[in-house]
């Protein structure tokens, strides 16, 4: 009696070496490394680059323990931070700019479990230490800037077929055109529909009143507020990639928001500044009539227009007036370096991908004489950097700004253009900086307090259980392998919660075990033979477990769902945890039990 | 080695006026505080920055707090963390500054007096960030409770459910009250621990319930009345009740005692929701199922359920 088939030992005991492989990783600690990556689109990282920084290391008498390739990064471990910070410098002095070399730490895993994915868990911010932040899409602005560009693109569009047009302007949530009569009306119906195929266009004729309306159907704002988010991930992983921080998390949260955690960042206020800096570039035409302008600083400024500061030279800001609408954006930019023009001032030269080239071509075609003025939007305040006025047409999508700006401006204002520009401004909402002393200290007190613990609970269970309270901490023992084995493998980011809650975890994970316990006891006491006693104590205890374990989990996947940051770290490491309970203490503490009193004949039961 | 090995049942269900009686001026008294005092609600909940610093030797709090004032950042908290050389530091959100700058002001302003000191954490939180924390928290709980009242009701009967849930509710308010009475930070981690509680004490009373099921079903229990029936169901799994207890609550206390300042919230919510989660599970909802009027013939169906063997 009370024994278990051969194949379910074999099952348990390889369950429980395939968790402890996948938990050991978790034990080598860290060695400090170097993060070579590129650092422009067009330059990539081969793994030749391995020997090429292995020599470089070597040339400035470093010896690097170990480098490898791994998606597109090379990592060079060392075996001391000094080494690691010395060989950061070389390094990156002989690659140059085109290479991001950043710090990291890479486990100490040995390379044949690491071929196996076993790796340790990966540590969240507050245990390393970093920057979190939320940013928040600002949708109004992204909406309203789309029903810009497209009251221009009607514009050109309604120019270059000729057909004659009045007010072009922008409602709330629409653009409408005022048109002469029914015959131009439809003409610019065909040709506006042909070019904004996305859009909804209706026409309105009524009283002598001829107009166009274009609105944004409900898939098309959608379609707009996905895309604005994309975009500033992605302008987001661009500066971050300038910033060098190694394995950065940029992630879309929610509808409109995006959290970026930079770990083991030291220099927040630099982390801050280029972040937070939400440039973006705009192009519009300027408005040169002296009598429009001096109404406008007098307070009257013109619909359809706006006033700004241009930056001079000579560092004051004199009053400038622009038309509304934005002839092009930052979205048009494919580069932005750094250099000088031909006056040997510093510049800002652009090159634009083909849509953004057309656009410019006919802007400055059709406004010879005219100033057209660069915009760079920082925080929904806009300055203009420099307004030139148009000699020709510019073709080729090659644009210089130049202007009234330092050599160290003209690199910033270059780097900002070309991690791109943001599709909507954004604001940080939430923000968060650890210490990297306050990570190293939440981990140990993290542990050590689990440790203690179990130390305390364990023993107690050996003490008041005896034989049965052995196996049950060993039971408890598994669960805790388990729970870190599937941690890793689903490469769940540990956090100090997630740490509370493996605690937790363990606490009421030895609930089944002492069900277990006390019901085998009653049995002896109800005056059952050892084995039945046995048989029915486990048989018994299972229902409520399962019930206990349910409700429980009903709470943890409740949590799941609806937390958000710190509750979801619990919420995981809970979940699993009941999961990794219920199989430990039913099944690995039964097939101990078995082994000890099964199939023979048993007196007395040590509980 | 046995501690509670009782032979005959304890009457708990005869303390049902006491125990009620008890319960109702705990729930009462929980919920004054909750109103005359409020909760204090942590930086997610209300918005602003949080500093927290540490000295090397330790810290002049009132020094500090007139640096702080000088600055004339509004209504700003500066607090010691358990230790003398940890500081906390709150302040409002200020328009036109980020926390970077905020931070960075403070910091300097600090530095002028003592320069051992360094910047351990700052947090900042957006003014629209806490209300959606509280809607998510208020979805949950609604949650947890609408589930485990769903699979309570299916598992057992609608009365054990809406008891289970009615103790579980008890708990909670307890727990808030205390936050309330001594005015401690209600943080994210705190709504985890309390959401937690509510998952560990429905595990406690399903215990005691699927206890008082199996007595239904008994033969030798036959004769007995229902409060009896009860009785014998609580004392039998009462050495469980305790022990089970005892080591969550080790468990939780080496997080209290070791876990330090981060873990703090979490594991004093636990701690208290332990403690009353053993009270509830027992004398709350036990006396509240005799109250909805549960009889033998609620569970004892004609279909006998299959019993899941372990082979």
């Amino acid at each position: 009696m009370n024994r278990y088939p051969l194949w379910k030992y074999f099952l348990i005991i390889a369950s429980l070496l395939i968790a402890m492989v996948y938990t050991i990783p978790n034990f080598f600690g860290e060695s400090p490394a170097l993060q070579i990556s590129s650092g422009r689109a067009t330059v990539k990282v081969l793994p030749d680059m391995v020997d090429r920084a292995d020599t470089i290391a070597k040339a400035a008498g470093l010896t690097p323990v170990d480098s490898f390739f791994e998606n597109g990064s090379v990592k060079v471990r060392f075996k001391d931070t000094d080494s690691q910070l010395k060989a950061k410098d070389a390094i990156q002095a002989a690659l140059g700019d085109d290479y991001i070399v950043a710090l990291n730490l890479i486990s100490d895993t040995p390379v044949w479990l690491t071929r196996l994915h076993a790796k340790p868990m990966v540590l969240g911010l507050d245990l390393r230490g970093g920057v979190h932040f939320l940013f928040e899409v600002d949708m109004k602005a992204a909406v309203d800037k789309a029903l810009e560009k497209t009251a221009g693109d009607i514009r050109r569009e309604l120019k270059d077929k000729k057909i004659r047009y009045g007010k072009v302007s922008r409602e709330r949530d629409r653009v409408e055109v005022q048109l002469r009569d029914a015959e131009t009306l439809a003409a610019a119906n065909k040709a506006i529909s042909k070019i904004l195929v996305n859009l909804k266009v209706q026409t309105v004729a009524e009283n002598g009143n001829y107009k166009l309306v274009v609105t944004y159907p409900d898939a098309a704002i959608l379609q707009l507020k996905n895309d604005a988010v994309t975009q500033n991930i992605t302008t987001l992983h661009n500066r971050i990639n300038e910033l060098g921080v190694s394995e950065p998390v940029i992630q879309q949260q929610g509808e409109g928001r995006i959290v970026v955690q930079l770990p083991g960042v030291q220099d927040t206020a630099k982390a801050k500044d280029i972040l937070g800096r939400t440039a973006t570039l705009e192009v519009r035409m300027v408005e040169d009539d002296q009598a429009k302008l001096t109404e406008a600083i007098n307070g009257n400024v013109p619909v359809g227009y706006e006033l700004m500061s241009e930056r001079r030279s000579d560092g004051r800001n004199t009053p400038i007036l622009l038309r509304k609408e934005v002839e092009l954006t930052g979205e048009n930019i494919n580069d932005a370096t750094a250099g000088f023009d031909d006056k040997n001032e510093p510049a800002v030269h652009l090159g634009l991908d083909s849509t953004g080239a057309a656009i410019f071509k006919t802007l400055t075609r059709d406004n010879v004489g005219k100033r057209v003025a660069m915009i760079l939007v920082e925080k929904g305040k806009g300055e203009v950097v420099t307004a030139p006025v148009v000699r020709g047409e510019i073709g080729g999508g090659r644009v210089q700004i130049s202007g009234s700006m330092g050599v160290a401006e003209a690199n910033d204002t270059a780097l900002l253009l070309r991690a791109g520009s943001l599709a909507a401004p954004m604001n940080i909402i939430e923000e968060r900086t650890i210490g990297p002393s306050l990570g190293k200290e939440n981990i140990s007190k993290g542990f050590n307090s689990t440790l203690y613990g179990f130390l305390a609970v364990a023993l107690f269970m050996m003490i008041y259980y005896r034989v049965f309270g052995v196996v049950s901490a060993v039971a408890l023992a598994a669960n805790l392998v388990f729970l870190i084995a599937l941690l890793s493998l689903l490469g769940v980011t540990l956090t100090l919660p997630g740490i509370a809650a493996i605690a937790l975890t363990l606490g009421m994970a030895i609930d089944s075990n002492v069900l277990i316990n006390e019901r085998v006891r009653e049995e002896i006491r109800e005056g059952a033979s050892p084995q039945m006693a046995i048989k029915n104590g486990y048989d018994h205890a299972f229902a409520t477990i399962l019930d206990s374990n349910i409700t429980t989990l009903i709470a943890g996947l409740a949590l799941l769902i609806f937390g958000s940051g710190a509750v979801r770290g619990f919420a995981w490491v809970h979940c699993l945890g009941i999961l990794t309970s219920m199989y430990s203490a039913v099944f690995v503490s039964r097939a101990m039990i078995n082994l000890i009193y099964g199939n023979r004949r048993v007196n007395t039961l040590s509980v | 080695m046995e501690f509670f090995h009782v032979k005959r049942d304890i009457p708990f269900m005869s303390y049902g006026k006491l125990t009620t009686a008890i319960s109702l001026i705990t729930f009462v008294l929980a919920v004054f505080f909750l109103v005359a005092k409020g909760l204090n609600f942590g930086i997610e909940f209300t918005g602003g920055t949080v500093m927290e610093l540490r000295y090397q030797k330790a810290a002049d709090l009132s020094q500090i707090r007139t640096r702080i004032d000088g600055l004339k950042l509004g209504e700003t908290q500066v607090q010691s963390m358990g230790t003398t050389v940890d500081v906390m530091l709150r302040l409002p959100n200020i328009k036109d500054k980020n926390s970077a700058q905020l931070s960075n002001i403070v910091l300097e302003a600090l530095k002028i007096d003592r320069s051992d000191v360094e910047l351990r954490k700052v947090e900042f939180i957006g003014p629209s960030v806490g209300d959606e924390l509280f809607t998510h928290g208020l979805t949950a709980l609604a949650l947890v409770c609408l589930g485990i009242i769903a699979y309570l009701a299916m598992r057992f009967e609608w009365r054990f459910a809406v008891s289970a849930v009615i103790a579980n509710m008890h708990d909670v308010v307890i727990i808030l009250g205390c936050f309330a009475m001594f005015q401690w930070e209600f943080n994210l981690t705190v709504l985890a621990g309390i959401l937690a509680v509510l998952g560990y004490s429905v595990n406690e009373s399903v215990v005691v319930f699927d206890r008082i099921r199996e007595n239904f079903r008994k033969p030798n229990l036959r004769g007995k009345t229902v409060p009896e029936v009860i009785d014998n169901a609580i004392t039998a799994t009462l050495s469980r009740t305790m022990i089970t207890h005892g080591s969550t609550e080790l468990m939780v206390l080496s997080m209290l005692l070791f876990g330090g300042a981060a873990l703090h919230g979490f594991a004093m919510a636990l701690t208290i929701g332990i403690v009353f989660g053993i009270y509830s599970s027992v004398l709350v909802a036990s006396p509240l199922l005799l109250m909805f009027g549960v009889t033998r013939d609620n569970m004892v169906k004609p279909v006998k359920i299959k019993e899941e063997a372990v082979v």
